[in-house]
């Protein structure tokens, strides 16, 4: 086989009988393809990457990560946020939090993880949902869970905790369980006596 | 007696304003609520609709009434025990998230898993999506009023639970597999039992589309409706039979495969129409594909263990305790501490009965997951809703809801 051959991703069909190296479980996703991906990503944004366990994430700053988005979308075609998250590494504050993106490449067969770190206890963040329109409610649970604001979001509301809700659960500063369930009743007493969680 | 008031476009609406149209404000549409206790929104999904008469203009879904927040409890448990709520999230695939679940340990500390093992969880993978399949097709065939698919439906998937039961002593929450391996060896009988099972499917599957596949009054409720486009699925992020249904061919069964999928011989169904009725096809092809791979699976399974020997992460066998103090001290310190997997984070993701279904999943080095994450496919098949829904009529969107086949555990986790 030659080179040219080697670095083009084998074109993904369904029903094509599989490829024989298919063993081990942690089949890498390292088609030479990928790396070069990162590469470029690593001379255009300036970002860092890490390699474990044969997937790649690649940490870029907050400033970049829409042009970064839209760079994988239309040139490199990741058509798919599959999945967006975020950790929460309190007591540490720089960074506080890291927003986590799954992007797939259906054409390609592949994925790709971003990572941008935040600092401080209220981190402000660019939407994506401008290039991905379903990071529309990734961003609300994030906001809801993690309290990490989406700057020109179409509609940052909470989405799985009622409305009223003070905190943000998932938070790791935030308590778990051993509450009162809060009715309209006795609301007004939780609130008095919670201790507030830094949100 | 007290004065019954109607609530205010305002208060129903209350901070949601900017989604609906002018004409909801100025009380010239209908704002209605539906559910979160409504028998066709399949679980406690609220939704807010705005009709122009029986036009749905905008749907607003609101979600999280059945919020358990599992991702948090799983952070305060060892990885074992995190395992037993990994069931709770979709409750019609249970065997699924636990294959997630332990598919993301394994991937973080590179444990091999016994080739036996990995057959078997391809057979009850295989047969939980055959059950999933089944009450979702009883229960949307059911909110079109077709009242006897329900009740044959739930028969075979009886069988399927009680499988589930003979090897995992539970009919749904089973957490049968566990990283490095499974529980325990299937019993004896289990074999035949499921031969005769797959051996009866087929021609029940052919019963059920006689009773829905040609009939008009099916079709007239079905087709064309709902139209997702590929290029809307796919920035939708939409996936499973939904993509499928609308001319992607992707499954991460044959485009990633793990646990041995790519030893067996099966078709993925793709239909182009991406309608309500493109969604029934689909679903209806992928049980008689799963029956096939069931069946290679079931042929070739080898012998051997289930069960990692690697005694850092997998308990060691009872009939050690007795000889091995090496195994008891294994024992004692994997069942009260845990493990403790290396520092890092993986991304595993599994094809569910719905879409893709992922575990994002950190490890600090400790005995305790410092956080998971589930990348739940009802999640993302939900959000499309609106889209899916807008200039129906209410009858239909009954239809669409259950063409969707969300599962409220899988979206609110």
């Amino acid at each position: 086989m030659s080179d040219s051959d080697a670095t083009s991703a084998p074109a993904y069909s369904p029903n094509a009988p599989p490829a024989a190296d298919n063993s081990p479980s942690t089949k890498p996703n390292l088609t030479p393809n990928l790396a070069e991906t990162v590469q470029r990503l690593i001379e255009r944004f300036n970002a860092r990457v890490e390699l474990f366990r044969g997937d790649y994430t690649v940490d870029v700053g907050i400033d970049q990560i829409v042009a970064v988005c839209q760079y994988l979308r239309d040139v490199e075609g990741f058509e798919m946020l599959i999945d967006e998250t975020a950790v929460d590494f309190w007591p540490e504050e720089m960074p506080r939090f890291h927003v986590v993106y799954q992007l797939r490449s259906i054409a390609r067969n592949q994925i790709l993880c971003l990572r941008v770190p935040l600092d401080g206890n209220e981190p402000v963040i660019p939407t994506v949902t401008t290039v991905y329109p379903n990071a529309n409610w990734y961003e609300r649970e994030l906001w809801d869970m993690f309290g990490i604001h989406f700057a020109a979001h179409p509609d940052l509301r909470r989405i799985l905790m009622p409305h009223d809700w003070a905190g943000h659960p998932l938070r790791k500063d935030y308590p778990l369980g051993y509450e009162e369930p809060q009715f309209t009743f006795n609301i007004d007493k939780i609130q008095a006596k919670k201790l507030n969680p830094k949100d | 007696m007290q004065e019954l008031t109607l609530p205010t476009s305002e208060a129903m609406l209350d901070g949601m304003t900017h989604l609906v149209s002018e004409r909801a404000l100025e009380g010239e549409t209908l704002l209605l609520n539906m559910g979160p206790q409504h028998p066709s929104t399949h679980g406690v999904l609220r939704l807010l609709l705005e009709l122009d008469g029986e036009k749905v203009i905008t749907v607003i879904p609101d979600i999280g009434f059945l919020h358990t927040g599992i991702e948090k409890n799983m952070e305060a448990k060892t990885y074992l025990k995190a395992e037993v709520m990994t069931d709770r999230l979709d409750y019609l695939n249970t065997m699924g998230n636990n294959l997630a679940y332990v598919m993301a340990i394994e991937k973080l500390t590179e444990l091999d898993v016994p080739p036996r093992a990995q057959g078997i969880r391809v057979i009850f993978t295989e047969l939980q999506r055959i059950a999933s399949h089944l009450v979702w097709l009883g229960t949307s065939a059911l909110d079109l009023a077709a009242m006897s698919l329900f009740l044959y439906c739930f028969r075979e998937r009886e069988i399927i639970l009680d499988l589930m039961e003979m090897c995992s002593g539970q009919r749904m929450m089973t957490t049968y597999f566990r990283p490095g391996g499974l529980w325990r060896d299937v019993p004896a009988g289990f074999e035949e039992a499921l031969r005769e099972f797959i051996g009866l499917l087929p021609a029940r599957i052919d019963q059920y589309e006689a009773l829905l596949t040609r009939n008009p009054l099916f079709l007239e409720r079905v087709v064309g409706l709902g139209v997702i486009s590929k290029e809307n699925a796919l920035s939708m992020a939409v996936t499973g039979p939904m993509l499928r249904a609308s001319g992607v061919d992707y499954d991460l069964r044959k485009a990633q495969p793990y646990s041995g999928y790519e030893q067996y011989d099966f078709e993925v169904p793709v239909h182009t129409d991406g309608d309500t009725y493109a969604r029934y096809l689909v679903r209806m092809e992928e049980m008689r594909q799963s029956i096939r791979i069931v069946e290679q699976a079931l042929t070739k399974l080898p012998y051997g263990p289930v069960k990692s020997n690697n005694r850092k992460y997998v308990t060691p066998p009872r009939s050690e305790l007795g000889v091995s103090m090496e195994a008891v001290i294994h024992h004692f310190k994997l069942w009260t501490e845990g493990f403790s997997p290396p520092v890092g984070t993986v991304y595993t993701a599994v094809e569910s009965p719905r879409g893709e279904l992922g575990v994002y999943l950190v490890s600090d080095g400790g005995p305790k997951p410092y956080r998971v994450h589930w990348r739940t496919p009802s999640f993302n098949n939900l959000q499309i809703l609106p889209m899916l829904s807008e200039g129906h009529l209410v009858a239909d969107l009954i239809a669409i809801i259950g063409t969707t086949d969300i599962v409220l555990g899988d979206v609110d986790r």
